[in-house]
């Protein structure tokens, strides 16, 4: 589904600044595979999502959806294959714009000078139903008046509504208070299930990143360092992963926020 | 002052509007749903008044139209292709286009820097003519600038709606969204400035056939003066559905025109309009923002007097 070969980056090259965030690595994502991502800020978690996405070109190395290789393909024409969610809510949809309005235009049905027929709007309306956040009743509102909780919950949704091949999500339930954050995570799992989506989600709750999905890697300075799955995964305790990043990278994991998280 | 000389005021602030409201529309795509300020505008503005005199002087008064706005449209494409393909600011690249726009309009007219259309058959002298012996003979130029401006208030209605003018919103609503989204944000920019420009030629175009003359700086302040009557417009109908805001945006255009006229009624020499449009502009953008900031200042100047008085 995805693969990364000897994926190398660098920020600043020749600078004294200069700062290798993604270090020859190989990653290879089954189809269906929900792996989880840990490891301390400017591991190069995001920076890895950044390389699928297309949002830079990387150094060195190849990077393939489902087996073509899409190295030098920009952002935007990624984009159609690939949904992702980040830690800032306001980030994923448009706020001067009504719920069907950023809706049609994430689902990405039709011609450019299409519009959405009323049939393709009841959808949209019974797929909001789901959430049972009441966005339902308030399509034609401005997303811009919605709570942070919500607002995620609704680019969850567009994120899936052109059923992505590879939904990355990078820390986005980090900004939301613990209840909300709760429920847009149940609700992730629940639409990466039904769908059958294969998904990569960066989180910093070391629990969570063990409880959910069937694969858990963990990155330390622009390397992949440790990767597991299977019964080995199934008995990990959080004090197993801090372990193992001790042994890893050398130092211990000092940061209270995946401490305490 | 006699009824008939109101009325007469009244029709001609009336049609002036008009023919403005098609750059206000023109910058209600490219500043309000683009959230581009186009400062080509004028250049624009004027190119396609020249383009649209040549063509009729030419002989063909119905092609100056099209031919304006295609114009126009192709000063849009070099803003756009200036600000997203060879990273140059994008007030810098209106500025540029701007002035380069100068040159080209004197050389479409011929080296001239004014073009007389008094004895040429303009849409405007068609339809008068067209119209002789009906009842709204005198009216051909209300007609024209009506007919146009709704056209192009239903054109943006409706493209809005489409995927792409929806594109083309979130472009401006949320760039970062659009960014790691399957929308090209280049393609969003050039599409949209392409149709605004070809409105602000449009704009130019009907104006100059109307006044019969074109001079090379017919456009100059016309980006502030659109500006102004666009933030006006949005006063009434800010927020509001799509069609209403543009239908604002006409509106804006009618009451800056009425602000003028009663202003020159006071006396006030006609230069000054352009020194009253960017007071406008002024208190129509920092007047939020001042009121916003006005009880951190209050606080400021009283912890100030509190000093001061120990």
């Amino acid at each position: 589904m995805l693969r990364l070969e000897n994926v190398s980056k660098t920020f600043y090259p020749g600078t004294s600044d200069a700062r290798v965030a993604l270090n020859d690595v190989t990653l290879n994502v089954a189809r269906g595979d929900f792996v989880s991502i840990i490891g301390a800020n400017g591991a190069g978690k995001s920076t890895l999502f950044n390389a699928i996405c297309g949002s830079f070109f990387v150094d060195s190395g190849r990077v393939l959806l489902d087996d073509v290789d899409v190295t030098m393909v920009p952002e935007f024409r990624r984009a159609r294959s690939i949904g992702r969610l980040f830690q800032d809510p306001m980030r994923g949809s448009a706020p001067g714009m009504s719920i069907e309005e950023n809706l049609v235009l994430a689902a990405g049905r039709g011609g450019w000078l299409s519009t959405a027929a009323k049939k393709e709007r009841q959808a949209f309306r019974d797929r909001l139903a789901l959430l049972n956040m009441g966005l339902e009743d308030r399509m034609k509102q401005p997303v811009g008046l919605l709570s942070g909780g919500q607002r995620q919950a609704l680019t969850l949704m567009m994120a899936t509504l052109s059923m992505p091949k590879i939904l990355l999500l990078d820390e986005h339930t980090a900004a939301l208070d613990p209840g909300t954050a709760e429920k847009v995570l149940d609700l992730t799992t629940r639409i990466v299930a039904e769908n059958g989506l294969t998904c990569l989600m960066i989180t910093h709750n070391m629990q969570s990143a063990l409880d959910l999905g069937n694969r858990t890697i963990m990155m330390d300075a622009g390397r992949i360092v440790f990767d597991t799955t299977g019964p080995e995964r199934s008995v990990l305790t959080v004090q197993d992963l801090l372990e193992k990043f001790r042994q890893a990278s050398g130092k211990k994991l000092d940061n209270d926020r995946m401490l305490l998280a | 002052m006699s009824l008939t000389a109101i009325l007469g005021l009244g029709q001609t602030a009336l049609e002036l509007a008009l023919f403005n409201a098609l750059t206000v529309l023109a910058l209600f795509l490219s500043y309000s749903m683009l959230n581009v300020c186009d400062l080509s505008t004028d250049g624009c503005f004027a190119l396609g008044a020249a383009v649209g005199a040549v063509v009729a002087i030419a002989g063909h008064p119905w092609l100056s139209i099209p031919a304006a706005m295609g114009a126009g449209m192709l000063s849009g494409l070099v803003t756009a292709v200036l600000q997203t393909r060879m990273g140059v600011n994008s007030l810098l690249a209106g500025i540029i286009v701007n002035t380069g726009l100068y040159s080209v309009n004197i050389w479409i007219m011929g080296g001239s820097s004014l073009l007389n259309m008094n004895k040429t058959r303009t849409v405007f002298s068609l339809l008068k003519d067209a119209l002789k012996d009906t009842p709204m003979g005198a009216q051909h130029t209300l007609i024209i600038g009506g007919v146009a401006v709704t056209a192009v208030i239903v054109f943006l209605s409706l493209f809005l709606r489409t995927k792409l003018g929806l594109a083309i919103r979130a472009t401006g609503d949320n760039p970062d969204m659009v960014r790691s989204s399957s929308i090209n944000p280049v393609f969003t920019t050039t599409v949209g400035l392409c149709i605004s420009n070809a409105f602000t030629a449009l704009s130019g175009c009907l104006l100059a056939q109307s006044q019969k003359s074109v001079t090379v700086d017919i456009g100059s302040g016309m980006v502030t003066v659109a500006l102004a009557s666009l933030l006006i417009g949005g006063v009434f109908l800010g927020r509001r559905s799509i069609p209403l805001r543009a239908v604002g945006a006409v509106l804006g255009a009618f009451v800056f025109r009425l602000v003028y006229t009663v202003a020159l009624r006071f006396n006030l020499p006609a230069f000054m309009l352009k020194l009253i449009s960017s007071v406008i502009v002024v208190i129509a953008i920092s007047g939020p923002y001042l009121k916003k900031q006005l009880p951190l200042i209050r606080r400021q100047f009283g912890a100030r007097l509190r000093r001061e008085a120990r």
